[in-house]
């Protein structure tokens, strides 16, 4: 690999944009194509199918046998409330692979004791949630049992088309949600994507259990659902 | 030696060790039969002196990855390396868990 096609491998990663590098494993020769000129390849419909999967792996082409190494923004997860099961939540999500991000208004939740390196934005959804970047690649909860806090962040978050987007709360609670959003002009579609009651259905009842169950539900949803390019969903 | 290190870490690695003038490789796991410890698309970063950072079947042929690579960094030619349980009289170490991967190593220049 060239230094070259690596440097600029490592800087499209590093602003969170879609990079395939195909390789010719027989002569070695190379080459790395950005997300946006994916359309003007001339692999363009095998390339575009593998961003949508973000599965790395040998194909054949009009160009011989070539490995494609398909590089996704790694996934993110934003997290609304600083509370218990945040707690529980980042550290878990950041083995996981995620990077976390809590935001929480409430000043009394949101301190550096209670989530030790975690980057933690003590403000209302409106100032904290536009500076981040939400983007297709980013899983979304919603924990605080606030609907001051939850609702306007769930807006966003169908804004910006996260690939998982939960809610916590009970059935009856999830339903005055609904009411609520519609209320607001939110889609059916978009209701729809909110996983509520949040995470797997595993009996969970502390924090950690819980979080355990909501990184099962994210975990499925990256990996069993198929991933669509943020440029295919606007 | 990190095997959990992250992709992003891994390739900015290999980018700086370069940069610093060392001799480095890039392994990545091209295919994958039955079960791979490794998804294809992990990556090992080596450097001439045989330090690494990645991984490509979670500890199992690693040491060979690596002396290979030692190999590619002096040459420069990209090799294919396969390994799986019935390689061990090849390549003396195989996979545990009975599945077989191949693996690209490249030389950054």
């Amino acid at each position: 690999m060239k230094l070259s096609i690596l440097s600029a491998l490592n800087t499209e990663r590093a602003a969170r944009r879609a990079v395939i590098v195909v390789t010719d494993v027989e002569s070695g020769v190379q080459r790395l194509v950005k997300a946006a000129d994916v359309a003007n390849d001339p692999l363009a419909d095998t390339l575009k199918a593998r961003l949508r999967s973000g599965k790395s792996g040998m194909a054949e082409t009009g160009e011989g046998r070539v490995f494609l190494t398909v590089h996704v923004p790694p996934p993110r997860l934003v997290a609304i409330g600083a509370v218990h099961i945040s707690q529980a939540l980042a550290p878990m999500a950041r083995l996981l692979g995620y990077d976390v991000t809590v935001v929480d208004p409430r000043t009394a939740f949101a301190t550096p004791e209670r989530f030790p390196d975690v980057p933690l934005i003590a403000e209302w959804p409106d100032v904290a949630l536009p500076p981040l970047n939400v983007d297709h690649y980013t899983a979304f909860v919603a924990l605080t049992h606030d609907p001051k806090i939850d609702d306007p962040a769930l807006l966003h978050a169908f804004e910006r088309g996260c690939f998982y987007i939960g809610a916590l709360g009970s059935k009856k609670t999830h339903g005055r949600r609904v009411d609520r959003l519609k209320g607001q002009g939110v889609s059916d579609a978009d209701l729809a994507r909110i996983h509520a009651p949040i995470g797997l259905s595993i009996g969970a009842i502390s924090p950690p259990e819980i979080a355990v169950a909501i990184m099962g539900e994210i975990t499925a949803t990256l990996r069993q659902e198929p991933r669509q390019s943020p440029d295919a969903r606007r | 030696m990190d095997l959990l290190a992250r992709d992003e870490e891994i390739l900015k690695t290999a980018e700086g060790w370069r940069r610093d003038g060392k001799g480095v490789a890039l392994a990545t796991v091209v295919e994958t039969w039955g079960s791979a410890p490794r998804p294809v698309g992990s990556n090992l970063v080596i450097d001439e002196e045989g330090n690494f950072l990645g991984s490509v079947s979670g500890g199992c042929v690693e040491g060979a990855v690596v002396a290979e690579a030692i190999d590619v960094i002096e040459d420069g030619k990209p090799k294919m390396l396969e390994f799986g349980v019935a390689d061990d009289t090849a390549w003396k170490v195989g996979l545990s868990c009975g599945g077989t991967i191949r693996v690209y190593v490249e030389k950054v220049d």
